[in-house]
């Protein structure tokens, strides 16, 4: 059965902690009157000077809020960076939602806009940013919409003091990558760029891009009114804070809940009606991992989930219901995630294809029997050949499968082809050139 | 007192990279080709012995996509740095 995570917040008030939808919990309503009911105005300062900045990226160092987006790097280590040059940053806030299995950018732009671009104006404050430029992909309109929307409301109640721009990217996996998203604002294609430095500031001419995801600035605008105290309540000590997981698959109620970091990953699933016995579920995105049936009750956290391999990444937890194979699935997704190659590197270009094909004679097994070795020998060679982390993901994906569906694997090597292989996908593959595969629902309901 | 060692190491800047392969040419010991005519660095390393060729392949790559970086470590053989005198 093919199951849709729709845009969801209906959910939410069910939740113990919210705080970013907070003002979507409380009145159901995404526009200014109930963001500002809720948390208050925006706390700018009346001069926004380099102490009031300093102030801020302080609140945000002492409360050790991290990015969001799945890189999960110190979001003041990465303010300072922008703080120490001479040029005047743009802020880019990233809400692309390149990972077809989450929904919490459009969830978080259709249901608390406000709060996101509080973040973005706060962000721009500590950087002495020039301007705000947010991109949401050209096909999700409905957060686009309701970005226009909440914008013309910020004008008309004369909130905010950057020119925010908002661009529509192509609504492709790579495109959010941020380096990719800053080739796409220069005016070039979408591709990701090859950055031999690490640590380096994007540049979009000759002006310095700091890259932030959506969900990140909606907890920088909270820490900016309620401090670092408040905001180290929720979550672990080492983790703080609440964070946006998207629920899917053999669960009821599929949808965007925010959580505290820390939560049992079996508790999130349960919160989210758990239907049944899992086979496994997929933890981070397309690019993240398969977690055990046996080790659901590992706290969703940055490192309870790296000692079982994983990661957050985007906040995706999809259940894979027990009687579905995940190797069919797995190899769906590398499909498609071969087809999302920007093309640019020949190991990407070449290795994803080759490897989700080599999956896909697995999982069916009607080719011969060589696939398998094939397979594992052509993952470890893709790896780390790619100018970003799209090969890395399918490769650390693909990997966690042969894993934990190890039995799956030595009973299609029986040649006992996959029953599940001609169904419904469980995993959205919004791509026309695929098997199964649809466009992405643009929000829609 | 030298505690630091400076070696070199090739990279590739795999957008550029067209699969020509004159690298794995011109220095098997340092790279060698995928099943797709794409380079992988072999070595972490280069030898001094190897330099003069490595320089060679990276002048000679068509696309101008291999490169050599400069790699920072603490030397093994180095003695550890003697505590500051205040």
């Amino acid at each position: 059965m093919a199951i849709e995570v729709p845009v969801i917040a209906d959910h939410v008030g069910n939740l113990k902690t919210t705080r970013i939808l907070a003002a979507w919990a409380r009145t159901g309503r995404a526009d200014l009157t109930g963001h500002v009911d809720t948390f208050g105005p925006m706390p700018m300062p009346r001069h926004a000077d380099t102490a009031s900045a300093g102030r801020l990226v302080e609140a945000v160092r002492s409360s050790g809020l991290v990015g969001r987006g799945g890189a999960g790097f110190p979001t003041a280590r990465k303010l300072d960076t922008f703080r120490a040059g001479r040029r005047r940053p743009l802020v880019v806030v990233n809400a692309m939602e390149g990972e077809p299995a989450s929904h919490k950018d459009r969830a978080l732009l259709t249901s608390a806009p406000h709060i996101v671009l509080d973040g973005a104006e706060m962000a721009g404050m500590a950087v002495a940013a020039r301007e705000i430029v947010l991109c949401v992909a050209d096909d999700q309109d409905s957060s686009a919409q309701s970005i226009r929307t909440a914008l013309a409301e910020r004008a008309a109640a004369g909130i905010g003091r950057l020119p925010v721009k908002l661009v529509r990217p192509p609504g492709r996996y790579v495109s959010g990558e941020e380096s990719a998203l800053v080739a796409w604002i220069q005016g070039g294609p979408a591709h990701p760029q090859f950055r031999p430095v690490k640590g380096v500031p994007l540049t979009v001419g000759r002006q310095p891009v700091l890259v932030q995801s959506a969900e990140t600035l909606a907890h920088l605008a909270l820490i900016a009114r309620y401090g670092p105290d408040w905001f180290r309540r929720a979550g672990l000590s080492d983790a703080p804070g609440t964070c946006l997981v998207t629920a899917s698959g053999a669960v009821e109620y599929p949808g965007v809940y925010e959580v505290d970091i820390g939560t049992p990953v079996r508790l999130i699933l349960e919160r989210a009606g758990l239907t049944g016995p899992v086979g496994a579920v997929l933890v981070g995105g397309y690019g993240g991992t398969w977690l055990s049936p046996k080790l659901l009750d590992v706290p969703f956290a940055p490192r309870p989930l790296a000692s079982v391999g994983g990661a957050m990444g985007a906040g995706v937890l999809a259940a894979l219901p027990a009687a579905s194979c995940g190797l069919a699935e797995t190899a769906r997704v590398a499909l498609y995630m071969a087809e999302q190659s920007a093309g640019q590197c020949g190991p990407c270009l070449h290795g994803l294809h080759s490897i989700a094909y080599d999956l896909v004679e697995v999982a069916r097994a009607d080719g011969d029997r060589s696939a398998l070795a094939r397979l594992r020998f052509r993952v470890g060679t893709v790896e780390g050949r790619g100018a970003c982390g799209h090969p890395d993901g399918v490769v650390r994906l693909v990997r966690s499968a042969l894993e934990v569906f190890a039995a799956d694997v030595a009973e299609h090597a029986r040649h006992r082809p996959c029953p599940w292989w001609n169904d419904q996908p469980l995993l959205p593959t919004p791509s026309s050139l695929l098997p199964g595969g649809r466009r992405a629902t643009n929000g829609r309901r | 007192m030298a505690v630091t060692t400076t070696e070199y190491r090739l990279r590739v800047n795999p957008i550029a990279c067209d699969a020509f392969g004159y690298c794995a040419e011109l220095v098997p010991e340092l790279v060698s080709v995928d099943e797709w005519g794409y380079p992988i660095i072999v070595a972490k390393a280069i030898p001094p012995r190897l330099f003069e060729l490595a320089r060679l392949a990276v002048r000679e790559c068509p696309r101008q996509a291999l490169f050599m970086e400069e790699v920072v470590r603490p030397s093994p053989s180095g003695k550890p740095r003697p505590a500051r005198r205040r």
